[in-house]
């Protein structure tokens, strides 16, 4: 399809609201499931884990976003980073809960004794705990009280966490061998990273030489 | 009223005042009380006076669920034998499962065990015993007789079941082959037809998969070699068409769709021991004291019962079978060997 033409497209004032609608998907399934009895055999397990994936999947999305961008050059994307960034945030917070309501009982002491207990949980957490200075600070007067140059380095944290996350999938799998799924995401987050890393490579110019890249950056 | 009379059996007849009068409701359900004070609802310290006095009340025995042959038991006296949980619904049981050799997913056994062939199959008899040889099926299945027995099952990952297994001690087949004075432990072997069996070809475990038992263990009464569940002979997912239950060790222990029985001095090498040593242990009793290393072991989730905002449940040493099966590790340091 034309660019422009798609362009305009993701600009329609209804884009962005359904693209809110098809976030909360995943939600409204659980919702749905729970009052059907639809969530298997082990509803807590499901939910726990539901709510990890699409907490990694929503920071693949969000990771995606700029490299999509540029390439592309459908620069209507780039309105829907903080959403979709904040949908992560949304999902982390869905299974930190189900960890500390489902599996214990919301009792505080239980929850610091098991993260000490188990490493892919405090790596989880770590994650967690890190989304939130992004979350609070991705409001438009956070962003000109922080300035640009300041929001965007705390906002890099995102590469951390993302990286955390995977961790903490890795470990929890890799007890009972289970690394497929593990897998698809390194791939996939590794990727997102990765471009990063050689776009920012290819634009240093001490890097090349004397040669000035002439590539924007981001 | 005389101390003799009042309320004494013996001793004269009361007329009863209608307000005394246990509702229907209360009478029809005491049994299901005494059910629910036996599962610990009421307290351990209750709970045990309930299941000792609630052992003569019958342990509820589910329907059929008539989706395969019948496979019908007489209820097992050994004792033990008939916890007074309330056995997991069929449907959870059957799709909720890890077979490995199927799929790592819980849904896949379920899904992906249809082509599993049931029939003919053949149990290989191997190692220190003076009538080795090869057992087909049928000749199993008449070895003795079938007794129903209700089983907790606790998987190491912290979720239990209650299922109602058919099938014989272990210790039946024991016997009949004869182990001699070298037989120490007792290796189980799981099928591993790569063309049955999808995730044969990976290397997510090493194949065949291999269980181990040491003797005396293999020949508590408790040790079960089963054939059937609720009444009906295995689905291929939970590990038809026989398979082992070791209900005071986790559920990986409990090998399924055995190939080989081999009787041996050394201690087998067992899949998930040799996946990670540090993790699954050989003995793998219940232990609420002993955690994994990535989790605590002190809690389950019993699969369709504790509702999904209810706290976990306590488990229990040896699963609950320590009056049948802690003085096989007399003296032994359970954390030690795990």
């Amino acid at each position: 399809m034309h660019r422009a033409v798609l362009n305009r497209v993701l600009l329609h004032p209804a884009a962005k609201p359904l693209l809110w609608l098809l976030c909360l998907v995943p939600l409204a399934g659980w919702v749905w499931g729970g009052f059907h009895d639809r969530l298997g055999a082990n509803p807590a397990e499901t939910l726990l884990r539901g709510t990890g994936a699409w907490t990694l999947r929503f920071l693949c999305v969000v990771l995606a976003v700029t490299p999509l961008r540029q390439w592309s050059g459908l620069n209507a994307l780039a309105r829907w980073r903080r959403m979709l960034g904040l949908y992560a945030f949304f999902y982390s917070v869905l299974h930190f809960l189900a960890y500390a309501w489902l599996d214990m009982g919301f009792d505080p002491a239980a929850v610091v004794q098991d993260l000490a207990r188990r490493p892919f949980a405090l790596v989880g957490f770590l994650a967690f705990v890190l989304l939130v200075p992004l979350a609070a600070t991705s409001f438009n007067r956070a962003i000109k009280a922080l300035g640009a140059a300041r929001w965007k380095r705390l906002h890099r944290l995102v590469y951390a966490i993302a990286l955390l996350g995977l961790l903490h999938f890795f470990w929890m799998r890799a007890s009972k061998h289970r690394y497929d799924e593990v897998l698809v995401y390194a791939v996939l987050i590794g990727g997102l990273l990765g471009m990063r890393l050689w776009r920012g490579m290819r634009t240093i110019p001490v890097l090349q030489g004397h040669d000035l890249s002439r590539t924007s950056r981001e | 009223m005389s101390a003799r009379s009042h309320g004494h059996p013996d001793h004269g007849f009361f007329h009863p005042v209608p307000s005394e009068i246990t509702p229907a409701e209360v009478y029809a359900g005491r049994r299901q009380w005494l059910r629910q004070l036996a599962a610990g609802t009421g307290g351990a310290v209750l709970a045990s006076w309930a299941a000792r006095d609630a052992l003569a009340q019958a342990a509820s025995s589910p329907a059929r669920p008539g989706k395969l042959a019948a496979l019908p038991g007489t209820r097992s006296a050994v004792p033990g034998a008939l916890v007074m949980d309330k056995p997991t619904a069929y449907a959870d049981a059957s799709t909720y499962n890890n077979f490995y050799e199927f799929g790592t997913d819980k849904a896949d056994p379920a899904r992906n065990a249809g082509k599993l062939q049931t029939r003919p199959w053949t149990v290989s008899i191997e190692g220190e015993v003076k009538k080795p040889g090869v057992l087909d099926l049928e000749a199993l299945l008449k070895l003795a007789p079938m007794e129903e027995r209700i089983y907790r099952l606790r998987c190491v990952e912290g979720w239990s079941m209650v299922i109602p297994w058919v099938g014989f001690s272990l210790a039946e087949l024991i016997r009949k082959v004869e182990p001699t004075g070298n037989a120490k432990y007792v290796e189980f072997v799981t099928l591993a037809d790569p063309k049955q069996m999808p995730m044969v070809g990976s290397r997510v475990l090493d194949w065949p998969y291999v269980e181990g038992l040491r003797m005396d263990e293999a020949m508590h009464p408790l040790t079960l070699l089963a054939f059937g569940m609720y009444g009906e002979v295995l689905p291929n997912q939970n590990g038809a068409p026989v398979r082992l239950v070791v209900p005071w060790k986790y559920g990986f222990k409990s090998a399924k769709s055995i190939v080989k029985i081999r009787f041996t001095d050394k201690q087998p090498g067992t899949a998930w021991n040799k996946a990670a040593q540090q993790e699954y242990g050989f003995f793998s009793n219940v232990n609420p004291e002993v955690d994994h290393p990535r989790w605590s072991q002190a809690t389950e989730r019993r699969i369709g019962e504790d509702g999904l905002f209810a706290k976990k449940r306590p488990t229990l040493m040896f699963n609950g079978y320590g009056s049948q099966v802690a003085s096989l590790y007399a003296g032994m340091d359970l954390r030690k060997f795990f």
